[in-house]
């Protein structure tokens, strides 16, 4: 099968007044078509950085990168992004901002009536279609970043990546959103890569969880297999012992393996 | 009840700040027998407006006349200002190296009172209107090329991280984040710099005579109407005001 998105050796240093920084170094990361797959890390590791390369927000100072066997050479419609503030824009209406995204990706292509459905399904998608009019300080935390999961979805992106996005909110709307997106990615098929900091979140919802070393020159430690079946259930995992096996793992690599120096 | 809590705390200080204002210029102008009290100018400005628009003589002329004489020379100063100020203030904030290249030249220009600037516009036009029109150009323009520019600086690196993901055209990074971002700072810009210009239509007239409200105020001087002055300064501050007013109104509808 072919590999969605591929990373082979990629390192990252940023010029600094002290010299070069080097961020990330002998990143190897293949991930499949249909996988979810977390980078989840303590801050300052890099993960947002690893993630912000597959947008082509950074490029890489080492390495290759790939997508669908293409070169990453910068951003591109092929890779939706959700951001962790959201990022919408507040002049426009949750509609607009969609639509902006929409039409940059199948504008050439299809007729306005295309467009305006293609918006009016994304919204629907993530259960926003009663507040498509509505500008984004008018609708909740929770709300505006599920227009921005719309936005990204919207342009039918072979990979979604996600920084944190659910970060910003409240534990209640992190669980109600974390749910939803479960039900979408079953629902597109689609790829995802997310960063977190929150190990039930990782466990939760992925295939597989990417742990990162401490940085500087931060680096993948481990890959965990997440072999629960899914659909999955927040509900019946809290009495599963493989979910409590799985969480043991990532918090023993978190806080024994990667314990970090208290600052 | 709303009413009386309305009256109390709305209405009532300005009122009173406006009776004490207009009793203590009444006991200064009884001790004073050239300054007119409130009485003998308000009767004097009953007259004024009675006919603002008679038009006897190119240099007698109703005080409409000169009211709108002087706003027209503001809004074409300023319309031209605003016309070369807002472009020239925006590829400021987007090309660092312009922003260095004009930096110093704004910066060294800017504090120069715009009276300064009249001799060279008298000497290029050798017209006195086009001269007052330059004056008010060249001290309106810096309060939008500057605020433009910081506008379009502050502009927050998220958006123009969705710019990048979203692969959005230079236009449309133009039309629907770019100038929407910057124009609150536009809008202050614009305020401040109508605020400018009619501070300084009132000195320019004066300077270059002609129909306005400027040089209205230099005639009754030199006709020793005092009591016209001092209406000359209440028209100035009202219409300041309601540019001002207006401008606010305007800022109000595009704050996200």
């Amino acid at each position: 099968m072919k590999k969605y998105v591929q990373i082979e050796n990629v390192q990252m240093s940023f010029e600094t007044k002290q010299g070069p920084f080097i961020a990330l170094k002998d990143i190897d990361l293949k991930i499949d078509p249909g996988e979810f797959v977390t980078l989840i890390g303590h801050s300052g590791c890099g993960k947002s950085t690893l993630l912000n390369l597959i947008a082509g927000l950074l490029l890489p100072t080492g390495g290759i990168m790939l997508c669908a066997d293409r070169e990453i050479g910068g951003p591109g419609p092929d890779r939706g992004v959700v951001f962790q503030n959201h990022s919408l824009l507040p002049w426009l209406t949750c509609y607009d901002n969609v639509y902006l995204a929409v039409e940059r990706v199948f504008g050439q292509t299809e007729s306005k009536a295309h467009l305006a459905q293609r918006t009016h399904e994304a919204l629907s998608l993530v259960h926003l279609t009663h507040a498509e009019n509505k500008y984004p300080h008018e609708i909740s935390g929770g709300m505006k970043q599920r227009v921005g999961i719309a936005r990204a979805l919207s342009m039918q992106p072979k990979v979604l990546l996600m920084d944190e996005p659910f970060g910003a909110l409240d534990a209640l709307t992190r669980a109600h959103l974390q749910d939803e997106l479960m039900k979408i990615v079953a629902a597109t098929k689609s790829t995802v890569v997310m960063v977190t900091h929150d190990v039930d979140e990782a466990v939760l919802l992925s295939d597989r969880i990417v742990m990162m070393t401490n940085g500087p020159a931060a680096t993948i430690g481990e890959i965990l297999e997440v072999d629960l079946e899914k659909p999955r259930n927040r509900l019946s995992l809290a009495n599963d012992a493989r979910y409590h096996k799985l969480r043991g793992a990532v918090l023993e690599f978190l806080y024994q393996k990667q314990a970090k120096k208290a600052a | 009840m709303k009413a009386k809590k309305y009256f109390q705390e709305t209405l009532l200080p300005p009122l009173l700040g406006i009776a004490f204002f207009i009793l203590i210029w009444g006991i200064v102008a009884q001790t004073s027998p050239n300054l007119p009290g409130p009485a003998k100018t308000w009767q004097s400005a009953v007259v004024l407006f009675s006919d603002p628009f008679y038009q006897k003589s190119p240099n007698d002329q109703g005080i409409g006349w000169n009211i709108l004489n002087s706003l027209g020379r503001v809004g074409l100063g300023f319309g031209m200002a605003a016309l070369i100020g807002i472009p020239l203030g925006f590829m400021i904030g987007r090309f660092d190296f312009l922003n260095k290249m004009t930096s110093p030249i704004v910066s060294m220009l800017r504090p120069v009172s715009p009276l300064a600037w009249l001799p060279i516009g008298l000497l290029v036009f050798k017209a006195s209107n086009p001269a007052a029109i330059w004056v008010i150009f060249i001290s309106s323009i810096w309060p939008m090329i500057i605020n433009t520019a910081m506008g379009v600086r502050q502009l927050p690196q998220d958006y123009l991280n969705v710019a990048r993901v979203l692969n959005l055209s230079e236009w449309k990074v133009f039309t629907r984040i770019l100038f929407p971002a910057t124009l609150p700072y536009m809008l202050t810009g614009i305020r401040l710099a109508i605020g400018t210009a009619w501070l300084v239509i009132v000195a320019a007239e004066m300077l270059t005579g002609g129909v306005g409200i400027g040089f209205w105020v230099w005639d009754e001087w030199n006709n020793l109407n005092v009591e016209h002055i001092i209406i000359a300064i209440f028209i100035v501050g009202i219409v300041g005001l309601l540019l001002e007013l207006l401008l606010i109104q305007l800022a109000k509808r595009v704050r996200y």
